[in-house]
């Protein structure tokens, strides 16, 4: 037993280490289920908070829905806004306070329903916030019902027989629609579910707080996330779920990485 | 004294925002008020004392730009009229709930529904009893006169920090748009971000230097004794308000046999109408609320003992009719009269109306 802890201390050296967790992200454990995106993403918000060192100039705004409790995990400050208000309140933090670095971070369901026309006009206006999304195509919190990005056929508690085009209309792709608003400067799609992907993701995050200082309009990062207790599958069935099923439909990328459009395109001719 | 101007109500509460150092106005064009934002876009404050003035894309948008902002520990508001302020109702819940402090103006219009654009005060039981989801008041002031839409967002902001908690300046159509002689104050700086982080540092999001807690600004309590706890601080707040911050006009009333009790434009035709009844030889008074809640309640009970009836005059069906019978309490008799839909009264029909009913 001393053999093997004295070779486990042997081992347990400064010089060996490979990753330590970012000092932002607290000992608390989080309460998102086994195989959820949700734990990965925050890691990465806060490796890139830390890394920039900005942790005293960031603000985040949480949602209603898994992701609520977001400002429990991450030490900065935090708002928590109502269903699909984020990009409102983030809007009115970052209009009193332009020096600072918000963010907002949102489910599908939030982002891409309720809060719609937040959303839109938050990006139309260019405002200079980094906009996080995480696309699982279901409802978490609230038990597993069907989101705008469900896919057609998918089981949710409210499309127990398969969404229905019929019934439920066509997944919903926001961020390509986003893309195409002249406020936006930076819109990308990636997913968490390969190490490979995972450093991608967090790459298009560091990109994002980036462009945020570069007041050139709205930086929005779609994760593709996967849920397993919503879908009812084991965390590794999810992954594969999610690369056979949601990626045909949300192919990863960036889709736009101009910054917001000029102006002059836009103006009228004469007074 | 200050700069004398004849203005507008709604160009005025703009005027008053950028001179009272106000940081951020967020809100959505609805008549009758849309005069505030455009004031503001038209005087440009960014330019000269930074503050924010922006076209959100609904009211629902404004209001939550406001909490947002408010978040900050920044002076911020809106404006909007009956349906907007519907609109509002959520943001405005969140608002109380987290305790953020902001003012609201309701430049009120006929409803239900869409309704009319013309003046009205059938949202007094919006803006006094809460008006959105859960256990929660607004501190209401209701302007009678353009002087006190200004004084009203000098002094709106002035309790929103002390209480952290929204105050509504419920208004209407006509002192929206009535043009009067007005006192404007000199110009105050707004805060410094060392002002903002002595007054609300402890809570505010500034963003967190090492050695603090993180601020959370939320209304979300699972634990249900702890919301109950937040809850019963809530409930003490408003008892605070309702021993400190009480504010009413009482004209005429020492012997009078009845007692007129109105708010805002109702209450400048209820002083016409003490003037003819008494030239008829009938002791009327007037009692204004200033605030509608905390609702002068005191002062209605010490009259109640002394006079021979109270008539609640309104532009509604009658909402602030049951504050003043709680306050009496069936010690004297209480009736109501108004107009609904936009139909501003006479103070003759007053008149004829305390008449009929007394």
């Amino acid at each position: 037993m001393s053999v093997l802890t004295d070779r486990i201390n042997e081992i347990i050296k400064p010089e060996n280490l490979v990753y330590a967790k970012s000092p932002l992200l607290n000992d608390d454990l989080m309460h998102y289920c086994p195989g959820c995106s949700h734990g990965v993403v925050h890691r990465l918000i806060a490796e890139v908070i830390e890394e920039m060192g900005i942790q005293e100039q960031t603000i985040g705004v949480s949602p209603v829905g898994c992701a609520v409790f977001a400002y429990n995990y991450i030490d900065i400050d935090w708002q928590e806004a109502a269903h699909g208000r984020a990009p409102a309140v983030a809007t009115g933090i970052k209009r009193v306070m332009p020096e600072k670095y918000v963010f907002s971070y949102q489910g599908d369901g939030d982002l891409a329903a309720i809060g719609t026309a937040e959303t839109f006009h938050a990006v139309n206006r260019g405002e200079n916030i980094v906009m996080i999304f995480i696309n699982n195509a279901i409802y978490g919190m609230t038990g597993g019902q069907m989101a705008p990005t469900t896919l057609v056929g998918q089981i949710t508690s409210t499309t127990p027989h398969g969404r229905d085009v019929d019934l439920n209309g066509y997944p919903l792709r926001i961020t390509e629609l986003l893309a195409q608003l002249p406020g936006a400067a930076y819109v990308t799609r990636q997913s968490v579910q390969t190490p490979g992907a995972v450093r991608k993701t967090k790459k298009a995050i560091r990109k994002a707080f980036e462009i945020q200082a570069k007041k050139i309009g709205t930086a929005f990062v779609e994760v593709v996330s996967t849920c397993s207790s919503g879908w009812k599958l084991s965390p590794v069935d999810s992954n594969k779920w999610m690369e056979e099923n949601m990626f045909p439909q949300y192919p990863l990328g960036d889709l736009k990485d101009t910054g917001r459009a000029d102006a002059e395109l836009y103006r009228i001719k004469a007074k | 004294m200050g700069e004398l101007r004849l203005m507008k109500g709604n160009e005025v509460i703009a005027e008053a925002a950028i001179r009272c150092g106000c940081d951020g106005y967020f809100g959505y064009p609805i008549t009758p008020q849309s005069e505030v934002m455009e004031t503001l876009m038209t005087l440009r404050p960014w330019e000269s004392t930074g503050m924010v003035v922006l076209q959100a894309e609904s009211e629902i948008a404004s209001i939550h730009m406001v909490y947002g902002a408010a978040g900050a520990g920044k002076r911020v508001m809106t404006s909007s009229s009956s349906p907007g302020i519907s609109l509002m109702a959520e943001g405005i819940s969140y608002i109380a709930g987290a305790e953020l402090p902001c003012v609201i103006v309701n430049v009120q219009r006929g409803g239900p529904g869409l309704g009319t654009i013309q003046p009205s005060q059938a949202d007094y039981n919006q803006a006094t009893k809460g008006g959105g989801h859960g256990d929660y008041s607004l501190l209401v002031l209701a302007p009678a006169s353009v002087q006190e839409m200004h004084d009203f967002v000098i002094l709106g902001f002035e309790l929103a920090f002390k209480f952290r908690n929204p105050v509504m300046i419920l208004a209407d159509g006509v002192i929206g748009q009535l043009m009067e002689k007005v006192e404007l104050i000199d110009q105050r700086p707004r805060w410094t971000n060392e002002q903002i982080l002595e007054i609300s540092g402890e809570w505010a999001t500034l963003g967190k230097p090492s050695g603090r807690k993180k601020n959370i600004i939320t209304s979300l309590e699972l634990d249900s004794y702890m919301m109950e706890k937040n809850n019963l601080r809530l409930q003490s707040k408003y008892s605070q308000m309702k021993a400190e911050e009480v504010r009413y006009e009482a004209i005429a009333c020492e012997d009078a046999d009845y007692i007129l009790v109105a708010f805002g434009s109702a209450a400048r035709i209820c002083q016409k109408t003490v003037q003819i009844a008494r030239k008829k030889g009938v002791k009327v008074g007037l009692i204004r609320p200033i605030t509608l809640f905390p609702f002068p309640e005191k002062i209605i009970a010490e009259y109640a003992t002394k006079v021979k009836g109270f008539l609640s005059v309104e532009f509604n069906a009658g909402q602030m009719v049951n504050d003043i019978r709680l306050a009496v309490n069936g010690k004297t008799r209480v009736e109501y009269f108004g107009r609904m839909g936009g139909i501003v009264p006479t103070p003759d029909e007053v008149e004829t109306a305390l008449e009929q009913r007394f």
